[in-house]
């Protein structure tokens, strides 16, 4: 790995100054079990490190109808914490493994947008607000497609706010080797109708309409097949494979909403 | 940069670059060569070491994100002559041929009983195993001496 300047700041407006200030490429750092793994390929060659773990931005606390989560809450502490939403815990319990949750952030994850990533499933099903240092973002608005969000340059989401469904569930087909999502479906049914998202099958998280609305038609939803055009093809999986796992997956994420 | 670690109880200031992974740090500094480099990929385990009592990748992990905390490893737990039950039962149920991943083993079995307490499951073992790979022994005695380490411990403490 380059070397680079450390800045530990202990609030917000010191690491957004921290930020501001260096001469060159700066970056957030939180978790960094994406950030440190790109780092050392030489994907990122950051000349500064602005640490967000001292900022007081970890915790988890409902209230009224929505559950709000501090942008450096580690997935085990989600999975642990997130006791309103089970279908959100259940998700926070399976990204990666063990070590990676003790140390894998939720503001990372979003900020991150990977394709494969579980938790934009989460945040689209659970209509998220996504809080930072300068406003707030719809998960609607925020999820642009493969690794882009909403954020500007140096935005720090500070912590998310998810609408406490009557019921949900996550299911998702893991990829044996890293243990991203080769489908994941997340499957929410609010007041006001149902969400369902789905991750690692396209180009980034996307919603799911027409499951949606056979769910709120309430018509049967096994015969739904999802498009396969738009979906990705890689040597893990061709695109009709994942279509016809979305259509699994879905299944497998009713049969267990909780 | 300078930071200070405490390691296996003991306080330690060091002066190392920031890029120093925390691994990088604890071999080639303190001269703690029981935590193993396997994959450098944050894939395998043999790096694990415990960070406030979680445990953790240390590849993963700048040195300087474990500044003034407490890390234990492997030298940490036991020694030749007092092994640490958890390392006894691996030894007992033969949970080791070349011993590479036995280390993060050994630091993963602890994790375990940190999370689910000392009766555990061949099953539970299994899955919260995922973040550790072993290339000799097809997993089966390392679960076994998880199981028993645990219970072993439960002993020790009572
Ligand atoms: C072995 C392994 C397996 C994994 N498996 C899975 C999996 O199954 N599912 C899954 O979803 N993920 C998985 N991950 C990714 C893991 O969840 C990451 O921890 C997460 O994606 C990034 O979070 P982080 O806190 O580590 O972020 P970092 O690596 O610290 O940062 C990631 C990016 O987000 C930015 N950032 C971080 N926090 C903020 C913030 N608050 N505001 C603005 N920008 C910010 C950083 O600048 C950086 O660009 C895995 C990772 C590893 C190493
Ligand atoms: S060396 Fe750290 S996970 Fe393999
Ligand atoms: S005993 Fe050889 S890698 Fe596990």
């Amino acid at each position: 790995m380059r070397d680079f300047a450390l800045h530990r700041p202990a609030s917000v407006s010191a690491a957004t100054a921290a930020f501001a200030g260096t001469d060159g490429e700066a970056a957030y750092l939180a978790g960094g079990h994406t950030l440190i793994p790109a780092m050392k390929s030489r994907l990122r060659m950051p000349d500064a490190l602005v640490d967000l773990t001292g900022l007081g931005l970890s915790g988890i606390s409902r209230d009224g109808d929505r559950l709000w989560i501090g942008a450096t809450t580690r997935h085990a502490d989600v999975a642990t914490g997130a006791t309103a939403i089970p279908g959100l815990a259940c998700l926070a319990a399976g990204i990666g493994d063990a070590q990676v949750r003790n140390r894998g952030t939720l503001g990372g994850s979003l900020a991150n947008n990977d394709p494969a990533a579980d938790y934009p499933a989460a945040a689209l099903a659970l209509d998220a607000v996504i809080e930072t240092d300068r406003g707030s973002h719809t998960a609607d608005d925020f999820f642009q497609g493969m690794f882009t969000t909403a954020l500007a340059e140096s935005e720090i989401i500070t912590r998310v706010g998810f609408a406490i469904p009557q019921q949900s569930s996550y299911a998702k087909f893991r990829h044996p080797a890293s243990r991203y999502a080769m489908v994941g479906v997340y499957v929410a049914r609010h007041a006001g109708g149902w969400r369902v998202a789905v991750t690692g099958a396209g180009p980034g998280v996307f919603r799911w309409t027409d499951a949606e609305a056979a769910l709120n038609a309430g018509t049967d939803t096994a015969g739904l097949v999802l498009a396969a055009d738009d979906l990705n093809s890689d040597i893990h999986a061709s695109a009709e494979y994942r279509a016809h796992l979305c259509g699994v997956m879905l299944k497998q994420a009713l049969a267990t909403l909780a | 940069m300078q930071m200070t670690l405490t390691i296996n109880g003991e306080s330690h200031s060091v002066e190392a670059p920031a890029a120093s992974l925390l691994v990088e740090v604890l071999r080639d500094q303190l001269g703690l060569t029981g935590t193993h480099i396997g994959c450098d990929t944050s894939q395998c385990g043999a790096c694990n070491v415990l960070v406030d009592g979680a445990a953790v990748k240390a590849c993963t992990m700048l040195a300087a994100q474990a500044h003034g905390s407490s890390v234990t490893t492997i030298e940490g737990i036991g020694s030749e002559a007092a092994l640490h039950p958890m390392q006894a039962a691996f030894r007992d149920a033969h949970g080791l041929q070349c011993g590479f991943c036995t280390p993060g083993m050994v630091m993963a079995g602890l994790e375990i009983v940190r999370k689910h307490g000392t009766k555990l499951t061949p099953e539970l073992v299994t899955h919260e195993l995922e973040g550790n790979l072993c290339r000799c022994t097809g997993y089966i005695n390392i679960v076994k001496a998880i199981v028993a380490g645990a219970a072993a411990m439960e002993t020790a403490h009572a």
